[in-house]
């Protein structure tokens, strides 16, 4: 099968399971952020988004930002996370977040060729709106990447076909008006945009952006197919490190196993 | 020859909208709302009445006759530094405050870096009854201490940003950060010709006033176009101002970037706060801290239209050092009586250095700001050496 397929057949197959995805998000090149990938993985994630850090991550809130800078002071480059994600062999898909600079700057198809030889599904671009995403998605198909677009809050009904037609993997639907970070509560927002993406698209739509903890999980999954954590992760990973993240985990995947137990088929 | 982009916001290669979908319709929004104000009679002529009112357009022409004798060339200066707030930067920010109220926005947000925008973005907004957060590299807030006062003392709340290199670059992402969450109430006043489309376009819309001005004046002085025409470039909204007055003449045009912060002397292309541009960048495209002397011109990038400029051969953008700002600067004040932003001494030092070059030539510069917020930094630097 192709890589492309993976992400986007392993998220159908949960939902067809009567389950939920659960997407922990992981500053690639931060402290033991190897080791806390592999934690995710044994806790129960269903794929896991690998951040490449950035100079400049402006959809990023305080937390991921000091991940990033810290991976940057230790070093970090695309090329080494790569080779460590080659190496990896966590037996789910691979999902790498970076900004746009970081693609235009390496060439789109040598970007999407090292997707590739890394043995990643896809790819994130915060702040590659759909009009300017031609280019990347043109090579990204060629290499069999799904391209995840993003579908905010803002977003006028007519402007959502065009996203979701776009996405391959899954919709990224964003929970708030917002940059990463944990919340107090989950927005009103982020049900009420996975419920208008779900009625346009059958693409698997993953709430993230403000899903802070277990019972928000469950309550963004009430709508969605799954969750992407960022802050609430990479918080874990800096403070406690590992072990945290997979208590964590371990705890979302819980709840929502309890709330939305596999079907019997 | 002045491009106007289409809705991809293109110059040439250059430009586009490169943010987070989240703010993908209030760019959409802001480039409709600003084409049918720019159309709109009424709305120029309330944008005209301000500037000639409030900040005291049209800014006169003066020549520098002790330092063009010194240095063989007839100097111009337009004299942005005394408008209201002591820059250009009331032109643009006096244009966006209006649209902000047209699009029926209660709060703007701006990032600065000397703190040049930021001051007119805060007088602007108590003009004009705006809520106004300010956000300022942390590096920044400590060596324009005083423009941080003028703007709090003009109701506006300043921030200090203290991630990545706490300058200017740092203050546009916690800016956009700040829209990325207030969209629905809120106006990002961007202070210069950069960011993503339309603001490239319509910041140097509200600057062509410069260039308009620059143009007739000298035409009515010296019966003549200037044979150069030289400007400070950081992210590049004085000299897009200027240029655009003269861009279908054939002046010289001249952008002097720092030696330490040069987007297209030293750049490639790259995209970073919305737009594709020169950028300073590491082999894996990692945005560069700038270095110079000047907070205004401590940007890695520089905004499209310069890129595209640069890329078809109209304009040319060499840099100068610090050391060549400090004494240009110090020339300007003894010369003239006139006490340049540290920006603007970057233009006077290229002309310095280039003067034997273009001998009897009339050479324009715009005198983009005022000098008063940088002597207490040039006090620390030249102490009782002067």
């Amino acid at each position: 099968m192709s890589s492309a397929g993976l992400l986007e057949t392993t998220l159908r197959r949960v939902r067809s399971e009567g389950r939920k995805a659960l997407v922990p998000y992981v500053t690639g090149g931060s402290p033991q952020w190897v080791e806390t990938v592999r934690a995710c993985a044994a806790h129960g994630a269903t794929a896991i988004e690998v951040g490449i850090p950035f100079s400049d991550p402006v959809m990023d809130g305080p937390v991921i930002q000091e991940a990033s800078q810290l991976a940057l002071e230790a070093g970090a480059t695309p090329v080494n996370i790569f080779e460590q994600l080659r190496v990896l062999d966590v037996q789910i898909p691979i999902v790498v977040m970076c900004y746009y600079n970081t693609v235009f700057h390496a060439g789109h198809e040598r970007f999407a060729k090292s997707l590739v030889d890394a043995e990643v599904c896809g790819a994130i671009i915060p702040d590659l709106p759909l009009e300017e995403s031609g280019p990347w998605c043109d090579a990204a198909d060629r290499h069999n990447v799904a391209t995840v677009m993003l579908a905010a809050p803002t977003a006028p009904d007519d402007r959502l076909p065009w996203v979701t037609a776009r996405a391959r993997g899954f919709v990224y639907s964003v929970g708030l008006l917002g940059v990463t970070g944990e919340r107090q509560s989950l927005a009103a927002t982020a049900t009420l945009l996975a419920a208008r993406l779900k009625a346009v698209t059958d693409v698997p739509v993953l709430v993230g952006v403000g899903v802070s903890n277990a019972e928000q999980a469950v309550q963004a999954c009430e709508v969605a197919d799954g969750v992407i954590q960022g802050a609430a992760v990479v918080r874990r990973m800096l403070e406690g490190g590992p072990e945290a993240v997979g208590e964590f985990v371990a705890d979302v995947r819980r709840a929502l196993d309890e709330r939305f137990p596999r079907i019997k088929s | 020859m002045l491009v106007t982009p289409g809705t991809d916001g293109r110059f040439g290669d250059f430009g586009g909208r490169f943010v987070p979908e989240t703010l993908v319709p209030a760019c959409q929004e802001l480039e409709r709302e600003f084409a049918a104000a720019w159309g709109d009679d009424a709305f120029r002529a309330q944008l005209h009445q301000v500037l000639a009112e409030y900040a005291g357009r049209p800014s006169i022409i003066t020549e520098c006759e002790n330092l063009g004798r010194q240095l063989g060339i007839r100097l111009v200066l337009k004299r942005e530094d005394l408008n209201h707030t002591g820059s250009h930067k009331i032109n643009n920010v006096l244009g966006q405050a209006l649209l902000a109220k047209r699009m029926g926005k209660k709060r703007i947000v701006a990032e600065t870096g000397a703190g040049q925008h930021g001051v007119a973005s805060a007088t602007a907004a108590a003009l004009m009854g705006l809520e106004c957060k300010v956000y300022m590299g942390a590096i920044d807030v400590k060596r324009q201490a005083l423009n941080v006062f003028r703007m709090r003392l003009l109701g506006a709340e300043v921030e200090a940003v203290h991630s990545g290199s706490r300058t200017l670059k740092d203050a546009v992402n916690e800016a956009m950060r700040d829209w990325v969450a207030t969209v629905e109430t809120t106006h990002y006043c961007l202070g210069s010709v950069m960011g993503p489309h339309p603001y490239p376009y319509m910041v140097r819309q509200f600057h062509r006033v410069i260039g308009d001005e620059a143009r007739s004046q000298m035409r009515e002085r010296y019966e003549k176009d200037p044979d150069v025409v030289v400007a400070c470039v950081g992210g590049g909204s004085n000299a897009m101002g200027i240029f655009s007055g003269f861009v279908d003449t054939d002046a010289r045009l001249i952008g002097v970037e720092p030696a330490g912060g040069a987007a297209v002397g030293r750049g490639q292309p790259g995209v970073v706060h919305g737009m594709k541009s020169y950028l300073m960048q590491d082999e894996f495209g990692q945005v560069q801290e700038a270095h110079s002397i000047s907070a205004g011109l401590d940007y890695p990038g520089v905004g499209p239209e310069h890129s595209y400029l640069a890329s078809i051969g109209r304009a040319e953008y060499p840099t100068v050092t610090d050391d060549e700002v400090i004494a240009a600067f110090q020339l300007m004040a003894r010369s003239e009586g006139i006490i340049p932003a540290l920006e603007c001494a970057h233009a006077l030092a290229w002309i310095v250095r280039e003067s034997p070059h273009m001998a009897g030539q009339t050479v324009l510069m715009n005198l983009s700001g005022r000098g008063d917020k940088d002597v207490a930094q040039m006090m620390d630097i030249l102490g009782n050496s002067i």
